[in-house]
């Protein structure tokens, strides 16, 4: 795909990221030329099959990954690394199970030197953003899956970052919380216009949230598509019921399968040439 | 369709356990006793249970066990603290720079296994016969768990976990003292909790050894003065202390591990 040109109001650009890693049997490019842009206040969603190099791209915006070719701006800034303008929410659980949900939301706050009454109390307004107002003293121990994915973006929020960066924060939650999630994500990002950049290899998680979707090739992961996703908002995951969403469901899958079926067979091959290496 | 549940009649579970166990020990000291009043245990080993308990009375009257005891803890305390602030501050220093660790952790891993008691002698020269040469003793023999659960504590911090503090810009400070260490806590904890228990046995063995100190010189005396029923009152008095210990370490590393 062509590189898109910048528009005025582009907060996050990304700009021919390349990404390759040395492995036994030889480099292998996970990214590959990938360019596009997040306008302020705008959901988009990465969307792509396992091994596409989501998470790798995701690592590149966030700053975690230097080794990459091409450039990241923030707000018309180059960055090099972790950014401030730039919160994270993880795949994986990232709460921290020795503070309590409060201590876990006021991290950033403490980080910054905010005095303690006034950080309880900020953490208190995102906690309850994300509805967990009465687990405010719970460790993340004595919370459910879905409940501390709430607490870490709730983290997030709470350091008030320009872009809200997420990489499947949903995956390892069951369906019916995963639906239930994306609505309070919805809600809360139309309540503070927050720009959101979703990475994801759920279809109907990325329609049912998206302004925009970055469907990606498999190894190397390329941009194949960009869907502009017309669903009227406010939404909520009423919405997956509705005929155009199931148009766009099966518009993006159309993209995706063939992509999915390469992986697939790469995956086999590996697994089959595993095997024959161990004989 | 309705299913009903019910629970055991009886004891509520919680208290099953220790009770059965309680039962089990009682059990197991009356059979002694009757092994050894019928003569199928020799007495001139095996002092009666019932004296030993009786014995007792006579260790906190004549013996001064309690002041013994006193003379132990402090010495663990402070072999504790040694081994706490020493074994931490080493397993850190191994974790973060990977050459010594590669280096030395074999040999730490291999000092944990050593009979380190063995090396009494030496501290004996080094120290003399006083209390040092026991303390050291104790915070020889504690040290390799606490720097091998430190260095392992470090080392499983979660990738994910390191990675929240990058995204929010940690120094490498802030990442070690608000990450990296919370962390690691528990386990260093649990480091820590075997090396005390190292530290004791090895005190109370310097003590019975060196005849000097504490409970160690207890055990050593009553034995000299061949009064088996003291001497294992004695025994049993350590094992205790031992048990106690154990539980209020156990105790300490749950609230470090506020839910699992």
């Amino acid at each position: 795909m062509p590189p898109p040109v910048v528009s005025s109001d582009a907060i996050l650009v990304a700009d021919d990221i390349v990404v390759r890693f040395a492995t036994p049997e030889g480099p292998i490019t996970a990214v590959d030329n990938v360019s596009f842009q997040v306008r302020l206040g705008e959901f988009v969603s990465v969307i792509g099959p396992s091994g596409c190099g989501k998470s790798t791209l995701f690592n590149v915006i966030g700053g975690l990954l230097s080794q990459h070719d091409g450039i990241v701006k923030v707000a018309g800034e180059t960055i090099s690394g972790p950014h401030q303008s730039i919160g994270m929410v993880f795949q994986e659980e990232s709460t921290f199970p020795w503070r309590t949900v409060t201590d876990n939301v006021a991290f950033p706050l403490e980080l910054i030197g905010m005095p303690k009454a006034k950080r309880i109390e900020r953490a208190r307004y995102f906690i309850k953003m994300v509805g967990l107002d009465g687990f405010d003293n719970r460790y993340p121990g004595e919370l459910s899956g879905g409940m501390r994915q709430r607490v870490s973006l709730a983290r997030t929020l709470a350091s008030e970052p320009k872009i809200l960066l997420m990489d499947e924060p949903f995956a390892a939650l069951d369906e019916q919380t995963r639906l239930l999630l994306g609505d309070k994500v919805l809600q809360i990002q139309q309540q503070l216009k927050q720009t959101t950049l979703l990475i994801t290899h759920n279809i109907t998680e990325a329609v049912q949230m998206s302004d925009r979707i970055l469907v990606m090739t498999y190894r190397p992961g390329k941009l194949k598509r960009i869907v502009d996703i017309d669903l009227p908002r406010p939404r909520t995951s009423e919405i997956v019921s509705s005929e155009a969403f199931g148009r766009y469901v099966a518009q993006i899958w159309n993209d995706l399968r063939e992509e999915a079926s390469r992986g697939m067979l790469d995956e086999e091959k590996e697994v089959l040439s595993g095997h024959e290496g161990a004989r | 369709m309705t299913i009903a549940v019910s629970s055991a009649p009886g004891l509520p579970r919680s208290y099953a356990a220790p009770l059965v166990g309680l039962v089990s020990f009682i059990a197991f000291v009356l059979i002694v006793e009757a092994l050894l009043r019928v003569g199928a245990l020799n007495r001139f080993i095996i002092p009666l249970p019932s004296e030993i308990i009786v014995s007792f009375g006579r260790l906190f009257l004549e013996e001064h066990i309690v002041h013994r005891f006193l003379v132990t803890a402090g010495e663990c305390l402070i072999a504790g603290v040694m081994v706490t602030l020493c074994g931490v501050t080493v397993g850190v220093l191994m974790q973060r720079f990977k050459l010594f660790q590669q280096a030395c952790e074999t040999w730490v891993a291999a000092f944990a296994s050593a009979p380190l008691v063995l090396t009494y002698p030496l501290f004996m020269v080094i120290f003399g016969r006083n209390a040092w040469t026991i303390i050291m003793m104790g915070f020889l023999s504690a040290l390799p768990p606490v720097i091998l659960k430190t260095i392992e504590g470090i080392s499983s911090t979660r990738r994910v976990l390191v990675d929240v503090g990058r995204s929010f810009k940690l120094t490498a400070t802030q990442q070690f003292w608000k990450i990296l260490f919370p962390a690691a806590l528990p386990t260093i904890f649990v480091g820590v909790r075997l090396g005390l228990i190292f530290a004791l046995i090895n005190i109370v063995g310097t003590e019975f050894l060196i005849n000097f100190g504490g409970l160690g010189q207890l055990i050593n005396d009553l034995a000299e003065r061949y009064d088996l029923a003291g001497t294992y009152a004695a025994i049993c008095f350590v094992i205790l202390v031992s048990i106690f210990f154990f539980i209020a370490l156990e105790k300490g590393e749950r609230w470090l591990r506020p839910v699992d």
